[in-house]
C-alpha cells in the first residue's frame, strides 16, 4: 500500500470489494512474499555499506548493529539521513530508531508513537503490543491494566512468566536490555578466490599454468568443504608492468573436476586470438569461482548411464568454451504463431527446461517446414490476384512450377502487442514442385492491407 | 636409450592391439540404424551401422533439406533421449536455412534432443567433430558441409571414421551441393525429394525420398529406394509409386548428373 492509497482511505486487511467501491481505479497487484523476501535481501546487503553485522527482519525490516560502525557515516544521525536518502530513492518509505538491543530497537521502530526525551523512557512508553505476544494476550494485559511496557517492567517478573508464559518474560526482558538479544547477521560467504604471489616473476606461460592448476587444486578443496561446485572460474594473470589479464571458463553444470577445468582452460588459452604474454613476468596469479552451485558428493552409477551424461555436459562444456557461448545451442520452444518467433535458441550451457513442442496431427502431412530462413527470401510469383495461390514461382535464379498446392494458412500479426496492430498478414501457402520438393511461400500482406504484397520463401519441407 | 624405448613399446603394444582386434573393418557393429521400411533394412543387413561413417550427398543443391532431414530423422526415430549433435558452418544458415525445431517436432521427432553447434569455419567443423564422435551417448552426430571440403581428406576422413568406432557414435556426414570424393565411409548415399503422394484437393502429403545407395563397404552398391515418412508410427514406409524402384535392380548410373532429376521424374 502507498501513500496514495493511504491517503483515499484504505488500509491493510480490508477486503479486495470494499476497496474497488471506494477507489474504483484501484491498481492490484498480487502480493509475492518470495520476491519481497529477495528485495529485502538485496536491500541487506546494500546496507552492508555501514556495517558488516545487518540483519533481516522478515517481512519487512532490517536490523543493523552499528556499534563502532556509526562514525563511518559522521555520527548516527548522519547515517540515518544517508540510508533514507538511498533507500526513498528506490521509493522505500523508511521508519528507523536506534536502541540499545537489536529487540528494543526493532520495538522502538514499529511500534513508537510517543517523542520521549531519551531511549529508555521511550521504551518504558512503548505499549504492550510492541511483545508481540499475539492479540489474545496483549488484550489480557490491557485488560489488566498494564498498558505499556514500564507498566509491565514494574511488576516481578516471575508473575508475568506464570501469567502470560516465559516467552513474555524473554521477550519483555529482551526489549529492556536484561536478557542478550541475538543479531542473525547476513553474512556473504567470502568469495572462493586463491592466489599465489612469486617472488621473482614468472616468465613462461608453462610454469603460469602449472601454478594455475595447483590453485584449481586449491580452490576445488575449498569447493568440497562447502558443499559447492563452481559454474564459472576467473584466472587473473597479473604482469609486473601492472597489467593483468583474465581468462574466463563456464561449466553447464557445477562442478569440482580439477581435470576438466585446467583442460577448458587450456582450451580457452589455445584459442586466444592474442595468446596469454608474460612479458616481463607474472608476479601474481588469482583463480576465483565467482558462480557457486550447490553439488552434492556424487557417486558414479554402475551401469555407466551417469558416466555417460556426464561426458556429453563435457563436450557441451568444452565447445562453448572453444567457440562461444552462442554456437553451442539448444532449441526451446516459445509460445506464438509467428513461426520465426516460435523457436529460441539458447546456449546449451545454461538453457532452461525444455517447453512441450506442437504435436502433429495423426495422419496429416507437417505444417512447419525442416528448414526455416530468417529472414524470409524474396520470390517472384505468379499467382491469381487477390488470393490464388502461387502457380510458379522464381528462387535463387531457377523457375519452379508448382504442381501441388495447400493453403492458405493466414497468419495475422500480433496485433495485441503493438499498437499499429502490428504489421501485415500472410498467407501461407505449401507448395510441391515439379521435381517433388517441398517449399513453405507466404504472400505478405492482404490485397485490401497494401496494394502489391510481395511474396516470400520462408522455408523448405523435407 | 630409455627415452626412444618407451615409444617403440606402445608402438608394438598398439601393433598388438589392432591385430588382437582383427584390423579396422572386420569388427562387426554393435547395431542399426533402421530405417522401419522392412525391404530396405533388409537389403542392408538391418540397416546403417551403428558405430560407424554414413555420408549423405544432396543429389542436388536443392535437395539439401531432403538429405538433411533424412539423416535427422533416421537417428531421431531411436528411442530414448540420446542428444543428436549437429555441427555445422555458421553460414548454413542463411544458405540451407535455420533448423526449424516446430517443423522437427512435426515430423515426429524431438527438438529437446538436439544440440546445435555452429562454427565459425570448415577447420573449427572438422575439429568439433572430432570432439564431437569421441564422446560416447549420442544417438548420432551430423556434420554438415556445403560444398568441397577439401579439408576433409582421406587422412582426416579416416580418423573420423576411426574415432566413431572406437567411441560407438554414429556419424553422419551430411555433403550439400558436393560431389561424391574417395572416402571411407561405411556406405554413401544420394538423396534427392520425390514427389508425395497426394492427398485431397491436390495438397502435398508426407515426406518422401529418393535414396539411391552409391557405395556400400559391406555388400554391392546401386540399390534404389523411395522411402515415404510416416510421423504416426516414426518410421519410413513405401512411398506412392514405389516397387518399380525398389531393390538392387538398377545399374548405377556412371555419372551423378543423371540422377538428379532422372529419380526425381521416375
Amino acid at each position: 500500500m502507498d501513500a496514495q492509497a493511504q491517503a483515499a482511505g484504505l488500509r491493510v486487511g480490508m477486503p479486495l470489494a470494499d476497496a474497488r467501491a471506494q477507489v474504483p481505479r484501484l491498481i492490484i497487484v498480487q502480493h509475492d512474499p518470495v520476491a519481497d523476501h529477495a528485495w529485502l535481501d538485496r536491500l541487506a546487503l546494500g546496507c552492508n555499506r555501514y556495517t558488516p553485522l545487518v540483519a533481516l527482519d522478515v517481512p519487512d525490516g532490517l536490523i543493523l548493529d552499528i556499534a563502532g560502525a556509526e562514525h563511518l557515516a559522521g555520527d548516527e544521525a548522519g547515517l540515518v539521513a544517508d540510508a533514507e536518502m538511498r533507500l526513498s530513492r528506490l521509493g522505500m518509505s523508511v521508519r528507523h530508531a536506534f536502541g540499545p538491543t537489536a529487540d528494543a530497537a526493532r520495538a522502538l521502530a514499529r511500534y513508537q508513537t510517543r517523542p520521549a526525551p531519551d531511549e529508555a523512557s521511550a521504551i518504558r512508553r512503548l505499549s504492550v503490543a510492541a511483545l508481540e505476544l499475539g492479540a489474545e494476550a496483549t488484550t489480557a494485559l490491557v485488560r489488566a491494566g498494564l498498558k505499556t511496557i514500564g507498566d509491565l517492567a514494574s511488576r516481578p517478573m516471575a508473575n508475568i512468566a506464570a501469567r502470560f508464559g516465559a516467552g513474555a518474560a524473554v521477550a519483555l526482558r529482551r526489549i529492556l536490555g536484561d536478557a542478550p538479544s541475538p543479531l542473525d547477521p547476513r553474512i556473504a560467504p567470502p568469495p572462493v578466490a586463491v592466489e599465489r604471489r612469486f617472488a621473482e616473476p614468472l616468465g613462461s606461460t608453462a610454469h603460469a599454468t602449472r601454478v594455475l592448476a595447483e590453485l584449481a587444486d586449491e580452490a576445488i578443496a575449498d569447493l568440497l568443504e562447502r558443499g559447492k561446485g563452481g559454474r564459472h572460474f576467473r584466472a587473473t594473470f597479473f604482469r609486473s608492468d601492472g597489467l593483468a589479464r583474465s581468462i574466463e571458463v563456464e561449466t553447464g553444470h557445477a562442478t569440482r573436476d580439477t581435470r576438466l577445468v585446467m583442460r577448458l582452460f587450456a582450451e580457452r588459452m589455445d584459442g586466444l586470438a592474442d595468446p596469454l604474454d608474460p612479458g616481463f613476468g607474472f608476479d601474481m596469479i588469482r583463480l576465483s569461482v565467482p558462480r557457486l552451485d550447490p553439488l552434492g558428493a556424487t557417486q558414479l552409477k554402475l551401469e555407466g548411464g551417469e558416466v555417460r551424461a556426464a561426458a556429453m555436459d563435457e563436450l557441451v562444456d568444452r565447445m562453448t568454451t572453444r567457440l562461444g557461448r552462442r554456437r553451442v545451442k539448444k532449441l526451446i520452444a516459445e509460445d506464438t504463431h509467428i513461426p520465426e518467433q516460435a523457436q529460441l535458441a539458447l546456449p546449451a550451457i545454461d538453457a532452461p527446461a525444455p517447453l512441450p513442442w506442437q504435436m502433429p496431427e495423426p495422419g496429416e502431412p507437417p505444417t512447419r517446414p525442416f528448414h526455416l530462413f530468417d529472414p524470409p527470401q524474396p520470390i517472384e510469383v505468379i499467382a491469381e490476384v487477390p488470393d490464388g495461390p502461387p502457380h510458379q514461382f522464381r528462387w535463387r535464379r531457377a523457375t519452379h512450377a508448382v504442381r501441388r498446392y495447400e493453403g492458405p494458412e493466414r497468419i495475422a500479426a500480433e496485433w495485441w502487442r503493438r499498437r499499429d496492430n502490428g504489421g501485415l498478414t500472410r498467407d501461407y501457402y505449401r507448395v510441391e514442385d515439379v521435381h517433388g520438393r517441398r517449399y513453405w511461400l507466404f504472400r505478405h500482406g492482404l490485397y485490401d492491407e497494401k496494394p502489391d504484397p510481395r511474396w516470400y520463401i520462408h522455408g523448405v519441407f523435407a | 636409450m630409455r627415452e626412444s624405448s618407451y615409444p617403440l613399446a606402445g608402438l608394438r603394444q598398439r601393433i598388438a592391439r589392432i591385430a588382437a582386434s582383427g584390423g579396422t573393418e572386420s569388427r562387426p557393429a554393435e547395431g542399426w540404424l533402421a530405417s522401419g521400411h522392412a525391404d530396405f533394412d533388409a537389403a542392408l543387413g538391418g540397416g546403417l551401422a551403428v558405430g560407424r561413417t554414413h555420408e549423405f550427398f544432396a543429389a542436388d543443391a536443392l535437395d539439401g533439406t531432403s538429405a538433411a532431414a533424412f539423416a535427422a530423422l533416421l537417428a531421431l526415430r531411436t528411442p530414448g533421449t540420446a542428444p543428436l549433435i549437429w555441427l555445422r558452418t555458421a553460414d548454413a544458415a542463411s544458405r540451407t536455412g535455420h533448423i526449424y525445431a516446430p517443423g522437427i517436432a512435426e515430423l515426429g521427432g524431438d527438438p529437446d534432443r538436439l544440440l546445435l553447434v555452429e562454427t565459425p569455419d570448415p577447420k573449427m567443423l572438422l575439429a568439433c567433430a572430432n570432439d564431437a564422435i569421441r564422446c560416447a551417448g549420442s544417438a548420432a552426430v551430423i556434420v554438415e558441409s556445403w560444398g568441397k571440403f577439401p579439408l576433409l581428406d582421406l587422412t582426416a576422413g579416416r580418423r573420423l571414421a576411426l574415432g566413431a568406432r572406437d567411441a560407438g557414435t554414429t556419424l553422419l556426414m551430411l555433403r550439400l551441393n558436393a560431389v561424391p570424393t574417395p572416402s571411407v565411409a561405411e556406405t554413401r548415399w544420394s538423396i534427392a525429394a520425390a514427389a508425395s503422394r497426394e492427398l485431397e484437393a491436390n495438397a502435398p502429403g508426407a515426406p518422401a525420398f529418393d535414396l539411391e545407395l552409391l557405395r556400400w563397404r559391406a555388400g554391392p552398391a546401386g540399390g534404389r529406394w523411395r522411402l515415404d515418412w510416416n510421423h504416426d508410427d516414426k518410421s519410413f514406409g513405401h512411398a506412392f509409386g514405389e516397387p518399380a524402384l525398389s531393390g538392387a535392380v538398377l545399374p548405377v548410373p556412371a555419372r551423378r548428373t543423371a540422377l538428379s532429376h532422372g529419380a526425381a521424374a521416375a
